[in-house]
Parts: structure tokens; C-alpha cells; sequence
């Protein structure tokens, strides 16, 4: 698989800080995989997402978007063309009064045909399973639909990445689910490169690859299944780790010999049933 | 005992007379005891918000009526006010209503409203803000150069200055990181005092209320669906979940275990708990 | 509550009166207006009125919703009443006690006065009920297009106006909250002296203008991050184009003007 996003010694600076929030990243992104970036507030997890799609310029190092450097101005369109970028903050990205209208605003600055916007806006908004709200005022849609409404925005313009900062922040457990299933189905059904960040280490299950960041830093980096279990590690890096992984871990300081790997409830469930399920 | 806070039949409609009229509240009863530590959870839209907005008298009920101490809480102007300052009120993200030029000026618009003296409200304004965690270096700041976190602070702290009998808090770890989370349930905990003061928030963390609350009271398209311990709540799981409420990880996984033909008991929700569940499976027994 | 202002609210639907390009509807009200002004007749009077009836009934909107619009304006269509009612002099004396006058002429302009405001406030009411803000902007900046050449930016107000007609809805609700969270901490808005009141408002205005920026700085990267650089190249999704159906409304908007001038000129 090809290489959609690479950051090679990033490296960035907020004006006036002292020390960098980002410090030396050395980072490669295939095409295609789900990644969720998973740090606690202040690790720079949102610098690195605005590195990538040009929003921030890194303060030295280069940060490589399909081969074109986001620092060169000419190449900053076709940039966010390749990597669409969806925020917290479901208010405040969406520009239109009406659903449909907001969906078509990507492709319209696109330049695209008419017709075609038409096609890409249902087709999107299908997607996020948001057609029959088409005609609907956003500001009376809830939390969960708004950020869903973003990204058929972000879809309809047809990138090969969607990087969402924090896209469930804001919302409650509902909401939270429904976009994070959006997304799986996105990179799973139709191979959009997806590079979610967040502070919730329960979102990363279904993550390919996890990478957690503290102090400008990568920590970790590899499958969830190879993280999760390194309980100790993430405490330490201030993540609230997940009630079952907890359960698991302090059973096995019992004295069992339980999988840190089953992270999802049913994994779990499994796993206990196996270990409990028998009477000797 | 007289409850602190007692709503009967409360009901509260939006946009009456509009085309726009939507009910709310529906003849809610409702009563919270003195020392209690309550949360409130629900979906979004089942009347939860609207609710806890009448408890400090924000909120004219369209009918019925809230109690504070016995008393009704619109009885008088003057009731209504004293309610304010007796039942604290803290919304969610707090610190978009930061104002103030620096921190200090900012906690003591609860005190100086109330028409303290002086000194009075300095006294509560430092102890407000050392029960935060803000040090004295950050009063002079100004709160909107403050890191997010320290600003839900400085907010909280306007709202523990008024010393209220009653705090009550919509959502207050919401955006928070974990840390902060921890932080910030800490610091409620410390101000209910083991039962000196009353505490009710409304959460949509599922873990946090298990963890903490003493009742879990559950809204549901503006009724009281379920109020009781955390047990004999999430023991009702498949009917929160139908009430798009989601439970506890732990809760889930018991359930599932259930499901699966163990016999384990599913109003278990917290890491201790589960343990203790699963080796009574065991007999107490041997490991595996 | 704040919530409840219905002025400018879009009622979505799919009428005849829905379906017609904005730039027909802002031209047909703007026709409208004229012809407001120019009956002062009866029959120039009733014309207007017919307009508008038979355009209300084709778009579906509900008479209520129209009176709901107007119901702020009551207490100016009373006082513009009055005042027309008690100093047109004429030579129909209709009563007269102590100091003051009534006559007949007087309580016809009154009643005419409160019809016009009426009127034309139920007329743009309509434009608004049946166009949504996008399209009004939309229709604005295509009519006002020509102003490109002397170098009016066209593009930009319109994309300022729609955005701004985006998040009143959202700093509406933004005020609301931000008042009962200073309120939950004793503040008042009510009582005091008006130097007072303005103070008071400063814990509301603060943070509702801190809040403003931020958003406004957020739409701007989001906005950025969807490729937006200005009008230059921009395509458009819903393309106006005009229908038969514009042209024969235009036509009877012109009818209607004509009508009312011929009337007028007659006199009846």
C-alpha cells in the first residue's frame, strides 16, 4: 500500500511558547488503514491534525501530503482536496442554513459541475445516513447528526483522508456512537484513509493502528490489540483505560490468565465465560 | 425531614401558545434529602436540562410547584433570589460566561451580588479558588488566558464562592480529558463533604455516576423513568438501553455474561464489583 | 423567550410560490411595495390585497403564522393609528370633545396607515416564509452582480450575510444561556436605572462577543479546509434559472402595478 500522509522531523512551535508542542514527529500513514491518535490534553494530538491538511505550517521538519508539501502555497488546495478535516466544535464548521446547502459548500469551491455537486451531495449525505434531513435547519439537528452533516461535507468533496479532531468531544454517548460508526464504515466500506483523534481510549477499538502521544511525542505506536494491554503505560500517560481492559488486568494480578487483547465487549464477555463459565 | 429540594407535579411547556409548544416536563415529583448525592441521566432531549433549571428558580414551572426547605421557591421576589444564591447552579461548559477582567473579579460576581461585605467576599473568593486548585498567582490573570481547563475552574470556583447548600451541575466533566475528569469529580466529592452539603449533576457518563452518585435518578421523554442506587438502576439494563441511555462497560459485559448462561449479577457496575461477582461464580473457589 | 422570534423564519415547502427563482420573488415584492404606495384608492386598495391573499393561499402558509409575524409590530400600527386618527383635520366631523377632534377623513387615513404597514410587512413576511436566507442571498447577489464592475464585492456580502443569517439562530441560543448561567449567579437584567441596566449587561455581552470571535475564527479554518478562496471559480449546486412560471408572475406583478396606477389616475 502507498503512503498517503508522511511527517518527517515535525517539529512546531506555537507563537510566544517556549518549548514546541510538537517535537521531532518522524510519522508514515498508509492508504486505506484507520488511525486513531490518542493523547491527553496538552499531548499536541490536535497540532499534528492541523499539520495535516496546511492549517498549521510546521516550524521546521515538512510534513508530506501524497508527495506535496503543505508548507508550498500551490500546493495548498490540492492538499485539502486529498485530506478533508473535521472539527469538535459541531457549530461552528457548518456555513449553510440548510443541511443539503452546507453539504454542497466543499464542492462548489471545488468548482465542481452542477449536476455532479447534486449527485456527491446525496450520495454523501446517504452515506452518513442523513438524506431524509437534507432540507433541515442545522441548528436544530442534535449533536450527533451536526457532526454527521460535517462530514458528508467533507465527504462530498471526495478525499482520500478524513482527519476529525476530536469529533465527539462535544457529544453525548448517542452521538459519540453514531459517529464513530460513520466512520468505520467510511474506511471499511470505502477505503477512505481515516486518522481519528480523541481522549476516549474506547474509540480506538476499531482503530488498525493506534498511535498515543504525550508531550509532543509519539509514546506508543501499534495495533490497539498490542496497546491496550499495557495498561501500566497508558495510566501514565494520563488515558483513563477501559473498565473491562481494568477488570481483566486486576483478575490476572489475582492470579488468572485473562487476554488483555479482548477489547471489546464481546471479546471480553467471552473471556470471562471461559475463565468463570466452568465449576470444577 | 423536610427534603431541601422538592418539586410535585412539576410541568414545564416550551413556547406556549405557539405553534412551537413542546412539553418538557411532565407532573414531575421529585425530592432530594439533605446530604444526598445525586445523578441525573437521560438522553438528550428527555427533559433533564429543563428540569435541574427549575430547582434554583431560573425556570417558572407552566404547572405545579418546586419547594426549597418546604417552601415555594416563587412565594416571593425576595425567596426566589435568596433560592438563587442557596441552590448553586453550574451549566455546562461554565466557562463561556467568564467575564471579568481578571480571575478574582470573576469569582466574586456570585459574593458581591449577594451584597456581602468586602472582606467577606475576598475571604470566599480565595477559599473558592484554593478549592479548585487555582493558586494565587492565576486571581490576578485573566480568564481568557487561562487553559481550558483551568477556565472551567475559575467557573466552578463562581459558584462554590455563593457557598451554596445545593450544588447543582449540568454535565461538568463534559470535554474534559480524563485527568481533568478525575480532577474535577474530586473536587465535587470534597465539596458534598460526606454529606455536610447536597450535590446533583447530570452526567452522561455512565462510569461517573456509577462511581460516585449515592441515587441515579433517570429521565425519560420528561418523566422520572427509574430513581434508585446505582444497583437497582443498571440492573435495569436492556430498559435504559432502550431509552438510548448506554451503561456502564462493566454492566454490559455482565450482561452479556448473563446472556451467555452465567449466573452473575448484572447491577454490577464497577471494577470491584465485577471481581467480587465473578468469584462468587467460583465458590470462592481456586484460580484457574 | 428570546427562542420564540419567528421574524425571518423559513417555513420549508414546495408550492408554486416555493418553487419560483428569489430573484422573481425580491423583484415581485419589491413591484409589490410600489403599488402598496401608489393605491390610495379603494380599488387600488383591494387589488393589493387580492395580490397578496391569492399569494398566500398558492404558498400554503398558514394565515397564523402571518399574524404571529405581526405581532410585534402592534404597537406601532396602533400608535401610527392614533396619531393618524387625532390630528388629520378634514370636514367631516365625526365627534369632538375637550380639545380634540375626530373626523371622518381621520379615521380613514388611520385605517389606511395601519392597513399599509400591515401590508407590507405581510408582504415581506411571505418573501421570508417561502424563501429560504440561502436563496434570498443567492437571488441578492445575482441581481446585484452588475455592481461587480465598479468594483462592489458582491460575492463577499452575500457569503457575510448568509453566515450571518446561518448562526443567529445559534447566538440567539448562546444569549439564552449565557444569561441564566449569570442570572444562576444573582445577576440582574430586569431592575435599576438604564445606566444600571447597561452594566448588567456586560457579564451577557462579554462573553457573547468572546464567544462570537471564537466562532468566528473556527468557521474560517473550517471554512478554509473545505477549499474556500473566494467567488474565483466558484460552481453553485442550485442554479438560478428562470421558469415560465417566473416570467407569468412577473407579468401579473407588472398587471398589478399598472392596475393600481390606472386606478389612482381614475380616481375610483
Amino acid at each position: 500500500m502507498s503512503t498517503i500522509i508522511k511527517t518527517e522531523k515535525l517539529v512546531y512551535t506555537y507563537e510566544g511558547a517556549e518549548t514546541p508542542t510538537l517535537r521531532g514527529l518522524d510519522l508514515e500513514i498508509e492508504e486505506g488503514t484507520f488511525v486513531a491518535v490518542l493523547g491527553h490534553n496538552g499531548s499536541g494530538k490536535s497540532t499534528l491534525a492541523k499539520h495535516l491538511n496546511g492549517i498549521l505550517i510546521p516550524t521546521s521538519g515538512r510534513v508530506l501530503v501524497d508527495g506535496m508539501d503543505t508548507a508550498e502555497e500551490q500546493n495548498l488546495l490540492a492538499v485539502r482536496h486529498t485530506v478533508g478535516m473535521v472539527f469538535q466544535n459541531p457549530d461552528n464548521q457548518i456555513v449553510a442554513n440548510v443541511v443539503e446547502d452546507d453539504v454542497a459548500f466543499g464542492p462548489e469551491n471545488l468548482g465542481i459541475e452542477p449536476r455532479e455537486i447534486r449527485r456527491r451531495v446525496d450520495d454523501a449525505l446517504t452515506s452518513v445516513q442523513m438524506y431524509e434531513y437534507r432540507n433541515h435547519a442545522p441548528h436544530l439537528l442534535s449533536g450527533g447528526q451536526k457532526q454527521r452533516v460535517a462530514i458528508a461535507g467533507i465527504l462530498a468533496m471526495k478525499p482520500r483522508c478524513i482527519v476529525l479532531d476530536e469529533p465527539t468531544a462535544m457529544l453525548d454517548p448517542v452521538g459519540r456512537g453514531e459517529v464513530l460508526d460513520t466512520i468505520t464504515r467510511l474506511n471499511r466500506q470505502e477505503g477512505i484513509t481515516v486518522i481519528l483523534v480523541t481522549h476516549h481510549m474506547e474509540e480506538c477499538i476499531g482503530a488498525d493502528r493506534l498511535l498515543v502521544m504525550s508531550q509532543g511525542s509519539i509514546l506508543m505506536d501499534g495495533s490497539p490489540r498490542e496497546l491496550f494491554p499495557r495498561v501500566e503505560e497508558m495510566e501514565a500517560a494520563h488515558l483513563g483505560v477501559p473498565d473491562t481492559t481494568r477488570l481483566m488486568y486486576a483478575l490476572n494480578r489475582e492470579g488468572y490468565h485473562l487476554p488483555l487483547e479482548a477489547i471489546t465487549t464481546e471479546e471480553c464477555a467471552q473471556a470471562l465465560l471461559r475463565a468463570f463459565g466452568h465449576k470444577e | 425531614m423536610t427534603p431541601v429540594l422538592q418539586t410535585v407535579r412539576l410541568t414545564h411547556r416550551y413556547s406556549e401558545g405557539t405553534p412551537f409548544e413542546r412539553v418538557a416536563l411532565d407532573s414531575v415529583d421529585f425530592s432530594a434529602q439533605r446530604g444526598e448525592f445525586i445523578a441525573v441521566i437521560g438522553h438528550t432531549g428527555s427533559g433533564k436540562s429543563t428540569f435541574i433549571q427549575h430547582l434554583n428558580g431560573l425556570l417558572k414551572p407552566s404547572s405545579g410547584t418546586v419547594l426549597f426547605d418546604g417552601k415555594d421557591i416563587h412565594s416571593s421576589k425576595e425567596f426566589t433570589r435568596q433560592v438563587r444564591f442557596r441552590v448553586g447552579l453550574l451549566f455546562q461548559y461554565p466557562e463561556y460566561q467568564l467575564f471579568e477582567e481578571t480571575v478574582y473579579r470573576d469569582i466574586a460576581f456570585g459574593p458581591k451580588n449577594m451584597k456581602l461585605k468586602d472582606d467577606e467576599v475576598d475571604e470566599r473568593v480565595r477559599e473558592a479558588a484554593g478549592f479548585v486548585g487555582l493558586g494565587e498567582e492565576i486571581l490576578e490573570k485573566s480568564p481568557f488566558d487561562l487553559s481550558g481547563g483551568q477556565k472551567r475552574r475559575v467557573a466552578i470556583a463562581g459558584v462554590i464562592a455563593m457557598r451554596p447548600e445545593v450544588l447543582i451541575l449540568d454535565e461538568p466533566t463534559a470535554g474534559l480529558d480524563p485527568g481533568g475528569r478525575e480532577e474535577l469529580m474530586e473536587n465535587i466529592l470534597r465539596y458534598h463533604d460526606g454529606g455536610k452539603r447536597t450535590v446533583i449533576y447530570i452526567t452522561h457518563s455512565m462510569e461517573d455516576a456509577a462511581r460516585t452518585a449515592q441515587r441515579i435518578v433517570v429521565f425519560n421523554h420528561g418523566h422520572i423513568a427509574m430513581d434508585g442506587t446505582p444497583g437497582e438502576v443498571f440492573r435495569r439494563g436492556f430498559e435504559l438501553i432502550q431509552m438510548g441511555i448506554i451503561v456502564p462497560q462493566i454492566t454490559r459485559v455482565m450482561m452479556r455474561l448473563r446472556e451467555l448462561g452465567l449466573d452473575v449479577d448484572d447491577g454490577v457496575y464497577s471494577v470491584e464489583q465485577a471481581m467480587a461477582a465473578l468469584r462468587e461464580t467460583k465458590g470462592g473457589g481456586d484460580h484457574a | 423567550m428570546l427562542k420564540d422570534i419567528t421574524l425571518g423564519q423559513y417555513y420549508p415547502g414546495d408550492t408554486l410560490v416555493h418553487r419560483l427563482d428569489p430573484r422573481t420573488k425580491l423583484i415581485l415584492t419589491l413591484i409589490y411595495i410600489a403599488a402598496l404606495f401608489t393605491a390610495i384608492v379603494y380599488a387600488g386598495y383591494a387589488l393589493v390585497v387580492l395580490f397578496l391573499a391569492v399569494s398566500i393561499l398558492i404558498s400554503r402558509i398558514r394565515l397564523r403564522n402571518i399574524l404571529s409575524g405581526l405581532k410585534p409590530l402592534i404597537v406601532i400600527v396602533l400608535i401610527t393609528g392614533i396619531l393618524n386618527l387625532f390630528y388629520t383635520k378634514g370636514e367631516h366631523l365625526l365627534v369632538h370633545f375637550w380639545r380634540i377632534s375626530i373626523y371622518w377623513e381621520g379615521v380613514e387615513t388611520a385605517v389606511f396607515m395601519a392597513l399599509r404597514i400591515m401590508l407590507l410587512i405581510a408582504g415581506t413576511l411571505l418573501l421570508t416564509y417561502t424563501t429560504s436566507p440561502l436563496q434570498l442571498t443567492d437571488g441578492l447577489e445575482s441581481l446585484l452582480n452588475p455592481l461587480k464592475k465598479i468594483h462592489v464585492p458582491v460575492h463577499e456580502l452575500a457569503m457575510m450575510m448568509s453566515i450571518a443569517l446561518r448562526f443567529i439562530p445559534t447566538l440567539i441560543e448562546e444569549t439564552d444561556k449565557i444569561m441564566s448561567a449569570q442570572r444562576a449567579r444573582g445577576a440582574d437584567f430586569e431592575t435599576g436605572g438604564l445606566i444600571a441596566k447597561a452594566k448588567a449587561m456586560l457579564p451577557l455581552l462579554i462573553p457573547l462577543f468572546v464567544s462570537a470571535f471564537r466562532r468566528a475564527d473556527e468557521l474560517a479554518t473550517a471554512m478554509e479546509s473545505r477549499c474556500y478562496h473566494g467567488g474565483e471559480g466558484r460552481t453553485r449546486m442550485k442554479q438560478l434559472s428562470m421558469a415560465l412560471r417566473d416570467w407569468i408572475a412577473l407579468a401579473a406583478g407588472v398587471l398589478l402595478l399598472a392596475l393600481v396606477i390606472l386606478f389612482r389616475r381614475l380616481g375610483i
